[in-house]
């Protein structure tokens, strides 16, 4: 009997002890991870309101979104996905914008990739990691990228699909993959020979938008911290990863 | 999006894969069960219970720990060379692996207990007879434990099927080689084709509702055999 009311106290505290209520609960596309926390960092320090990211794809984020999910902001890595919300009631068409625009790299942990797209028509390996297309955008891009240089059918028995653009990534970075399709933004500070920076004539240009959820409308620190994803600390950051911003 | 017909191969895929790991749990798990039902050694329950760790650790550790160990760095990829690959990871041959360690426990536990619910008579009166050991285990014993091997099997069986965390880490989500039906009903989920994904949750709702009733009353029947 104690113990029980000793759970249930541990419970209830749970539910509502922790300040999920007034922090800013941002759904994160999982390329944008690494930005995301500098960012969240930075506008806690600034505005002393908490920030708290949830990583996950494009598409799984999406779907969470869509069954009322408790996050105040989606910071997708697609224009379609923040539009599908919208269109499903669940987020405010004039919050949204784009907040950077993503660049696709192949990335190798053992393979050379000086000569480009030329290791992908050669084919010498086993496992090439791309992620899930139909969930994550950047997948989708390196589909597009296979598409374009003629590859796709010849590369396709050797897909490994990541759930998320994090894993993908770290199919490769752990060699179980020797190659994989992830974002810039993952692979700064790895040699030049070890990515390739697709070309950007091969792919649409991955615009990702950020969109304030409806249960969020009225939340002023949810609106500020999307203000303060256009500020100019913000776009430093976002840049220093390898994102381009529009003005 | 896309017609029903996609939905085949994840279910066979996942039928052969938890019919492969049943049939090999039964021979792996048959002499771990025995030993730990018949040893006299101290140490044996720090056996049973590393046999015993998947019931309580995060699919994700041991998805963590395999990726490392079947990548080209751990000792699956020294096997994979010698089969001329570089890792066992997005292999069937790896998900056989970790399904087997997953499941290991669901088949282990009831064997153990069946062959320790018999007792010491039967084995005795079969030494008095001069039974030879494997005569005994295989002649007395096993027939003994029958019903501690159907319930092993169909659980080994239905927890592989309903596997997920583990596969997710290591498959890599290969049509026909390692998309299997949980991986399939997560990716038709997160994208919104939720058609596919009623099918697909139904049935196995359908399944696991089957499968658990199937042995409760199995053992209803066995007990009052007995």
């Amino acid at each position: 009997m104690r113990f029980t009311a000793v759970l249930l106290a541990v419970f209830a505290c749970g539910v509502s002890c922790t300040s999920r209520e007034d922090a800013v609960n941002v759904a994160v596309a999982a390329n944008f991870i690494e930005p995301a926390k500098e960012v969240a960092e930075l506008f806690q320090q600034t505005n002393r309101r908490r920030v708290l990211p949830s990583f996950g794809s494009t598409g799984q984020l999406l779907t969470q979104i869509t069954q009322d999910a408790p996050f105040d902001i989606f910071l997708a890595a697609d224009q379609e996905s923040p539009q599908k919300a919208i269109a499903a009631g669940f987020a405010e068409q004039d919050s949204l914008f784009t907040y950077a625009v993503g660049r696709v790299v192949l990335f190798s942990g053992s393979l050379d990739l000086s000569a480009g797209a030329e290791v992908l028509r050669n084919g010498k390996f086993e496992k090439i990691a791309i992620a899930n297309p139909s969930i994550a955008p950047y997948g989708a891009a390196a589909v597009q990228v296979m598409k374009s240089l003629g590859l796709y059918e010849q590369l396709n028995p050797k897909f490994v699909q990541g759930n998320d653009i994090a894993q993908t990534f770290q199919f490769v970075e752990t060699g179980n993959a020797e190659i994989g399709f992830v974002a810039l933004s993952q692979v700064l500070g790895k040699g030049p020979k070890s990515i390739w920076i697709v070309p950007e004539n091969l792919y649409s240009p991955i615009r990702q938008d950020a969109v304030l959820l409806k249960k969020a409308a009225s939340k002023e620190a949810a609106r500020a911290f999307l203000a303060f994803l256009k500020s100019p600390s913000a776009i430093k950051i976002i840049e220093k990863y390898g994102y381009q911003t529009v003005p | 999006m896309s017609g029903i017909g996609e939905l085949w191969p994840p279910i066979r895929l996942t039928l052969l894969l938890a019919s492969i790991t049943t049939i090999l749990l039964l021979i792996v798990g048959t002499p771990i069960a025995w030993w730990l039902a018949r040893s006299q050694a101290r140490w044996k329950e720090a056996v049973a219970a590393v046999v015993a760790l998947p019931l309580v650790l995060p699919p994700t550790v041991l998805g963590f720990y395999l990726l490392l160990a079947l990548g080209p760095n751990g000792p699956g990829g020294w096997v994979a060379r010698l089969f001329g690959g570089r890792s066992l990871a997005f292999t069937f041959e790896g998900l056989i692996f970790g399904s087997v360690l997953y499941s290991m426990p669901f088949v282990v536990q009831p064997i153990r207990n069946a062959f320790e619910a018999f007792g010491e008579r039967p084995l005795e009166v079969a030494a008095t007879l001069r039974a030879r050991p494997f005569d005994m285990f295989w002649s007395v014993a096993v027939p003994l434990a029958r019903p501690g091997f159907l319930t092993g099997a169909v659980l080994g069986f239905a927890h592989t099927v309903g596997e997920f965390g583990v596969v997710l880490m290591i498959g890599g989500n290969i049509p026909g080689r390692t998309k299997v039906l949980s991986i399939a009903i997560y990716d038709y989920v997160a994208a919104l084709q939720w058609t596919q994904a009623h099918v697909l949750a139904g049935g196995m709702l359908f399944f696991s509702f089957v499968v658990i009733l199937s042995v409760m009353l199995l053992e209803k029947r066995m007990a009052r055999k007995a």
